[in-house]
């Protein structure tokens, strides 16, 4: 444990040169969660600060999780961003749901954070079923789900994993389902469209109920606290840009739940660009638009160059985390090697590291490091130590006993003997190591996108919120090509490290 | 001068100018059993001494401790009168050359890597190490078309010739050799037998020659001494021990081994 906090704490020394290469902070930063609502109230309150001339506004959407965001939000890596009051009570205060705006905004403080008043619309959880299984079984209500346990439940890992989610509903109804399943918010729908599962969370605001027909069961014995959407925002803003309170104030008790189906709608059935979307909603709420310029969204002429900016920011990440692994990773597969002693501690630390879960780690990391490019840098960085400094290790302790033998009886100086003879003879090993590494973290850096470090994970997670397969291939297509790339490119270097004599068949003429 | 300061690591300490090497006491032990007990042992310089036993006998560890790749339990080891200890170990290695069973050549190094790797390590100019590379080829003869290729691109007998030029490459005054021919066929072992005999011969070095072949060990020696259990038994020419053995053991040993008629081996 203490070796791990001893590597934790090495974690800011690493990041220093890229916090001061990272440009100066926007004045003002709104965050949005990864999903289309999210995005559009981002994006509307980014567009009302910029109505009241707040000068430099700028807006990080699909920052992956609550976690995520609210960290963002502590460190101070973004000023606001919309969140709902059921998730604040469940997921960040932890408190039971009784208590009162007074209560929740006395406890917000205590972190340095404020809550605005509602927005006006309730996007509460609710349980769907579709037209289909509504009428065969019968079912209107939460209650009903009892007497059919053949139902198939396909949950969003996040109502699955939180209290007032699946675990609260089920104790709460005494539902005892045998058939529950893990899946993607947005991938349930297919799911539920093609007959593979009966059930699946939504929320109220969810533009795909209407598009599918879907029943949403009555909350018979009202378990599902409100969701008021409101605005969560670091409390020295006030102090430092008071105009920017002012637009968010505008937008309070504006949004009704009507209007919010709609502007999702747009976005994820009409297929408009959610920044449009958000100027639309503002329209309609305040009768007014920013009256500011936007950029233009982006249409498919635009595909191949916001791939090469993808792929080239995706490889960005995956080489500068990977150089700074076979930095330390060497040297510490070293040290491994040289005493036994240590070598436990160091690779139960790297293995440690490996077990965290991707979201935990970035989690853990931004109150440190913020969001954006340093934390996904040092977190696939932290990935990738493992298989080097193992690979490093096994390397240098499987050279067979005679040449090491020969090594320490030559007479040769200790650095000959690491860099002349033991690391040349364990080049196979670390080189094995790092493709190994290189190609986890091209599938890790997908990633990235969730703490606005962009790369090919931008329009995977994108495409996955708007049902655009065209948009997730973007992603992955160049995601899959760079990983054979890498792994021929690092095939291709083994030539220049590995020494000719450890690539020759052995010994063609035995005599 | 420079040359002589390097070796012994800025410290102007040579020893006595005969590098003989003296053992007093020496003691080894494995989990409580002897590997090695010898309470006095010494090879005279320029000569070659042949150690001769069953496996397990010692011998190995012997030259192992000579060269300080194990430490013994007690006991003393001087070469050239310098002790052999942690602080003097690297420079007396240079002045060692040291060969084993499978050569120990380096597969990522190509013979003349391997040859130079030393002489490199101690900031030889290149025009010193090609004329060294050079009379040693002659010596030990290689044809200098072998020197750019791989261990693994090396026949047996090969190997080991360019693994004796990496030993000679400092001009060491003291050659151990730990069963240099044993994994090698009878015709390439008896060519290299000879050939072995002659370079002892010309360079006039302190031999120890480590091997469990009563035949070899008299091609190559002037002196035998045969070990059993980590004890000395006897020591004396291939003669002394056939025609005059110490104990039963020594008669048992050489009987064993059928040797070829006495009177037309031994040293010339």
């Amino acid at each position: 444990m203490s070796a791990r906090r001893g590597l934790l704490a090495l974690l800011p020394l690493f990041a220093l040169p890229l916090v001061f290469a990272t440009p100066a902070r926007a004045r003002v930063t709104v965050g949005s969660k990864a999903f289309p609502e999210s995005w559009i109230l981002g994006e509307a309150l980014a567009d009302r600060m910029r109505g009241e001339g707040v000068g430099n506004v700028n807006h990080r959407h699909n920052l992956g999780g609550t976690e995520i965001v609210y960290q963002a939000l502590r460190a101070g890596s973004i000023d606001v961003y919309p969140e709902y009051t059921g998730t604040i009570l469940e997921v960040i205060l932890h408190a039971p749901r009784t208590w009162t705006a007074a209560q929740m905004r006395a406890a917000l403080a205590r972190e340095g954070i404020g809550m605005s008043d509602p927005l006006g619309f309730d996007d509460s959880y609710a349980l769907a079923v579709t037209a289909a299984a509504q009428e065969r079984y019968g079912l209107r209500t939460i209650s009903d789900l009892a007497g059919h346990p053949e139902l198939r439940l396909g949950l969003t890992h996040e109502f699955l994993g939180r209290t007032d989610g699946y675990p609260g509903l089920a104790r709460h109804y005494g539902l005892t389902m045998p058939h529950v399943l893990g899946v993607e918010h947005e991938l349930a729908y297919a799911a539920l469209a093609s007959g593979r599962i009966d059930v699946t969370d939504i929320y109220t605001t969810d533009a795909q109920i209407e598009r599918l027909g879907l029943r949403v069961l009555e909350d018979d014995r009202r378990f599902f606290p409100r969701y008021d959407a409101v605005w969560l925002y670091r409390l020295a803003l006030e102090r430092e840009e008071p105009r920017a309170l002012q637009a968010m104030r505008q937008l309070e008790g504006k949004i009704d739940e009507t209007r919010m189906i709609r502007a999702n709608a747009r976005v994820v059935l009409g297929g408009q660009a959610y920044t449009a979307s958000a100027d639309s909603l503002l329209r309609e709420s305040l009768g007014s638009a920013s009256g500011v310029a936007h950029a233009t969204p982006r249409g498919f002429g635009d595909v191949p160059g916001s791939v090469f900016r993808n792929t080239a920011q995706h490889l960005k990440l995956v080489l500068l985390s990977l150089l700074a692994a076979i930095v330390l990773g060497i040297p510490l597969g070293v040290l491994a090697a040289r005493s036994p002693g240590l070598a436990g501690a160091i690779l139960a630390a790297a293995g440690l590291l490996q077990t965290i879960p991707s979201l935990a780690l970035l989690a853990l990391l931004i109150p440190l490091l913020g969001i954006g490019v340093v934390p996904a840098l040092v977190a696939l960085f932290l990935y990738s130590l493992l298989p080097i400094v193992r690979n490093t290790y096994v390397g240098l302790t499987t050279i067979p006993p005679p040449l090491l033998e020969s090594a320490a009886t030559l007479g040769l100086s200790p650095g000959a003997q690491l860099f002349r003879i033991r690391l040349p003879l364990a080049s196979p090993g670390i080189m094995a190591g790092i493709k190994t590494s290189a190609v986890i973290n091209v599938g890790s850096a997908t990633l990235a996108a969730l703490i606005g470090a962009g790369g090919l994970g931008e329009p995977i997670l994108s495409g996955i919120q708007l049902r655009q397969n065209g948009l997730i291939l973007e992603g992955a297509i160049p995601a899959a090509v760079l990983a054979l790339a890498v792994q021929k490119g690092f095939d291709l270097l083994d030539r220049l490290v590995i020494p000719k004599g450890l690539r020759l068949p052995p010994d063609p003429h035995q005599t | 001068m420079r040359f002589v300061r390097r070796q012994f690591g800025g410290r102007l300490q040579t020893g006595t100018t005969e590098p003989g090497i003296e053992i007093e006491a020496l003691r080894k032990t494995y989990s409580g059993s002897v590997a090695l007990d010898i309470e006095r042992f010494s090879v005279p310089a320029r000569q070659t001494l042949v150690l001769i036993g069953p496996s397990g006998c010692g011998k190995s560890t012997l030259l192992r401790l000579v060269v300080g790749l194990i430490r013994p339990d007690s006991g003393r080891i001087t070469i050239g009168g310098i002790p052999m200890e942690a602080s003097t170990r690297r420079a007396l290695l240079l002045r060692i050359g040291y060969v084993i069973q499978e050569g120990g050549l380096f597969p990522h190094l190509t013979a003349r890597e391997n040859i130079a790797l030393v002489a490199e390590d101690q900031g030889w100019e290149r025009a010193r190490i090609d004329a060294r590379i050079s009379d040693l080829l002659t010596l030990t003869s290689i044809p200098a078309s072998l020197l750019g290729r791989y261990p693994a691109e090396l026949s047996g007998g090969q190997r080991q010739r360019v693994a004796l030029m990496r030993a000679l490459m400092l001009d060491p005054e003291v050659l151990l050799m730990d069963e240099p021919l044993a994994a090698l066929d009878p015709m390439i072992r008896a060519g290299l037998q000879r050939d072995l005999r002659r370079v002892f011969q010309t360079l006039r070095k302190t031999v120890v020659f480590v091997t469990h072949d009563l035949a070899e060990a008299a091609a190559v020696g002037d002196e035998i001494t045969l070990l059993r259990s980590g004890r000395i038994v006897q020591r004396g020419s291939f003669r002394d021990l056939v025609e005059s053995p110490a104990d039963p053991f020594v008669s048992e040993f050489i009987q064993a081994q059928r040797p070829p008629d006495p009177s037309s081996q031994g040293p010339a």
